[in-house]
């Protein structure tokens, strides 16, 4: 009796040490000794930093209470964060008005929620409510004075509501201005370019700090009294004309980076300036400058904790403002580890939905 | 016809640009019509001004506003606070974005008269100090010869420390650091056997220490930093109210009047007092305000001790010595002109 083998034998699998998790750590981690080396050594490093931090941070830390006295475990005291949580998120905006920055907030995420998700039809709709219509919403909801709803004061703007502020109105503003300074540094009308290229080249020669100063300091020296701007009128221009300087150097780069042949099409198809550079020359220009946009984005959201040195009360300086008052003096770190947290997070937001979007816009093959 | 011509510029640019010096009373006006005083105050200092978990305003420069709220409006709540640097506290207040300014700023010469500005007195008398640890057995600066002085780096500290020690003939070893939080680490850590910084200061630097009873703050001072409320130049009447405001708290502890007892004691005997509280008849006292405005300092803010001691004295955590601060019958420089 024969046995004819029909179908060849199943192929076994390789050896246990090359594939699973010992594969994987003996191809990475262990592959030569140099490796193997370094592996060890830092490991031996993380683990040294991540267990003294994770015992303060979780296992000896106090989470719930009211007063300093309920954090006796010599871990974090959250207790901080957690008595001053409203604080943090809405600064001192009287406590009874709340509902409207939080109203706010829940406005501005389904916007974007809306803008983002690719499936809700009507874009276009959505982005004219967001540009236009949100902006004015926004604003009566939280300076108040109208509709039946009290003044709150600027002043009293303050935590990680004023941060977004600063950084919402920076960015949505410098955008367009940024992108038309960009487009009038490489025109071909000399007056153009030149105011372009002075106010651009002035605005990128100085430091934000003291663009916030003469803002705050001076500028009130130049007015006439009782000309009362808003200090933080004065800071948001101030930081909206510096940022749209970087915003253009940051665009203008996706312009040069065009071939002439497409301004050359462009014009041979009849289309005048606008319209060439609305259809053609700016949806690849912005589309390739991306990540420069986005990098400007996240360096505005982090430069708006330098209004504290204006006496504004961003999150940072509401946190600071936390741990000054005597019943909490001394819960600094726990405090800026919070502010750290808040700030990375919405930082990684924007760097992760820069990714997405520069790959959603690839077109090249 | 040129000339004239220019004259009309200048003055007309002068008039635009001119620092906002108005008739006597313009502030009252301004402050009365808008229902509140604006009070420029520090970006938090503990104690002095720094807010609570509500966000509330409270301390010892905060009750200074209160005061003058309660001396103007009956009301110690109609107030507003502006938080400023101390870069930009002087152009606020010179701008008119403020209508006083009460955020611990040194009375010293060239503020007073070059800048445009009024001190209106002074509600905490500082001044540069020591703190040693108690295992140190120290208890005056004069001995101190000899031993290594924490500081913070490229402060008037650092001055005043230097002439200090060469005017009594005594060395040390400075070991400068760049901010308050390491200069405390250090001190704790035994690097040097003294900390010295402004008083108010050092009170503040020993809660961040670990167990606060190990370091005592000793008595000298050697630099005057008297604090205390600003207003503009050219409105008297206003720079007047915020003056008698501050001593209508001080005048009270020494007269021994205070939140919880001035009901009481106006309807006794005591003439000081019920001319102090306007319950004397025919009792007007010149300021243009309310006949009671000294009693409703007192009953809303309270004297000068209680908000001391609430702020930054024995019932805060700060645990600050009255020092200086006591009244001048108790050794102190705190002192009244008599409300007659």
């Amino acid at each position: 009796m024969a046995i004819i083998v029909q179908s060849p034998s199943p192929s076994l699998p390789p050896p246990a040490n090359t594939t699973g998790l010992m594969g994987w750590m003996r191809q990475n981690l262990f592959s030569t000794v140099g490796n193997s080396l370094l592996t060890v050594v830092l490991f031996v490093g993380i683990v040294s930093l991540l267990i003294p931090l994770v015992q303060w941070a979780f296992i000896d830390a106090d989470w719930v209470g009211t007063t300093r006295d309920d954090c006796k475990s010599g871990g974090a005291c959250w207790v901080f964060v957690n008595v001053h949580f409203q604080q943090f998120m809405y600064g001192l905006y009287p406590e009874a008005e709340r509902w409207r920055v939080s109203l706010v907030a829940v406005i501005l995420v389904i916007t974007l929620a809306a803008l983002m998700i690719p499936k809700i039809p009507g874009k276009k709709y959505i982005g004219i409510f967001a540009l236009f219509f949100f902006p004015i919403v926004a604003f009566y909801l939280l300076v108040g004075n109208r509709f039946g709803l009290p003044h709150v004061e600027t002043n009293l703007w303050g935590g990680l509501m004023l941060t977004l502020v600063i950084a919402i109105v920076g960015i949505v503003a410098a955008l367009p201005l940024g992108i038309l300074l960009a487009l009038g540094r490489r025109s071909k009308m000399p007056i153009v370019r030149s105011v372009c290229i002075a106010f651009i080249e002035i605005w990128r020669g100085v430091p934000l700090i003291t663009v916030l100063f003469m803002s705050s300091v001076m500028l009130p020296l130049f007015l006439p009294e009782g000309m009362d701007f808003d200090k933080l009128l004065r800071a948001l221009v101030g930081i909206t004309l510096f940022q749209s300087a970087y915003m253009a150097e940051v665009i203008r780069g996706g312009l040069q980076a065009i071939p002439k042949g497409q301004y050359e099409a462009a014009s041979a198809l009849g289309l005048n300036y606008w319209q060439s550079m609305y259809k053609v020359i700016l949806p690849q220009a912005l589309k390739m400058v991306i990540p420069g946009i986005v990098n400007t984005f996240i360096s505005l959201f982090k430069d708006t904790s330098l209004v504290l040195i204006i006496g504004l009360f961003d999150l940072l300086a509401i946190v600071q403002a936390a741990f000054s008052n005597p019943k909490w003096l001394g819960f600094a770190v726990e405090g800026y580890v919070f502010a750290a947290l808040v700030f990375w997070i919405f930082c990684f937001s924007m760097s992760r939905y820069s990714q997405h979007l520069e790959h959603k816009l690839r077109t090249t093959h | 016809m040129k000339s004239a011509k220019t004259l009309a510029v200048a003055g007309l640019l002068s008039a635009t640009f001119a620092m906002p010096a108005a008739h006597a009373g313009a502030t009252l006006d301004a402050v009365k019509a808008k229902g509140f005083v604006q009070c420029g105050v520090s970006t938090p200092f503990p104690g002095f001004a720094n807010t609570n978990e509500k966000g509330e305003w409270s301390g010892l420069d905060v009750d200074v506003c209160r005061a003058v709220a309660a001396a103007v409006f009956g009301d110690a709540t109609k107030v507003k606070y502006t938080p400023l640097t101390a870069k930009e506290r002087f152009t606020a207040l010179q701008s008119g974005e403020i209508d006083m300014l009460s955020r611990n700023s040194t009375w010293t010469l060239t503020r007073d008269s070059g800048m445009g500005m009024n001190f209106a007195g002074v509600n905490y008398y500082d001044g540069q100090g020591f703190m040693v640890t108690k295992k140190l057995g120290v208890d005056s600066a004069k001995k101190l010869d000899g031993a290594s002085v924490c500081i913070q780096a490229g402060t008037t500290t650092e001055l005043n420390l230097a002439d200090y020690f060469r005017a009594n003939n005594m060395k040390y070893e400075p070991i400068t650091f760049e901010k308050s939080d390491e200069t405390v680490k250090a001190f704790e850590a035994g690097r040097c056997d003294v900390l010295t910084s402004d008083q108010s200061q050092l009170y503040s630097l020993r809660i961040l220490m670990s167990d606060p009873e190990s370091a005592v703050v000793l008595p000298e001072v050697i630099s005057k930093e008297p604090l205390g409320p600003v207003v503009r130049n050219g409105d008297d009447d206003w720079f007047k109210i915020v003056r008698w405001s501050l001593y209508a708290m001080i005048e009270a502890e020494d007269l021994g009047l205070d939140s919880t007892n001035i009901d009481e004691k106006i309807k006794g005997e005591s003439p000081d007092i019920k001319r102090f509280a306007g319950a004397a008849e025919g009792d007007d006292k010149n300021l243009p305000l309310d006949k009671k405005w000294s009693y409703n300092v007192v009953k809303q803010v309270g004297n000068y001790s209680e908000s001391f001691e609430r702020n930054v004295g024995q019932g805060s955590p700060l645990k600050i010595a009255r020092g200086l601060n006591a009244l001048w019958k108790n050794g102190g420089l705190q002192y009244s002109p008599p409300f007659r």
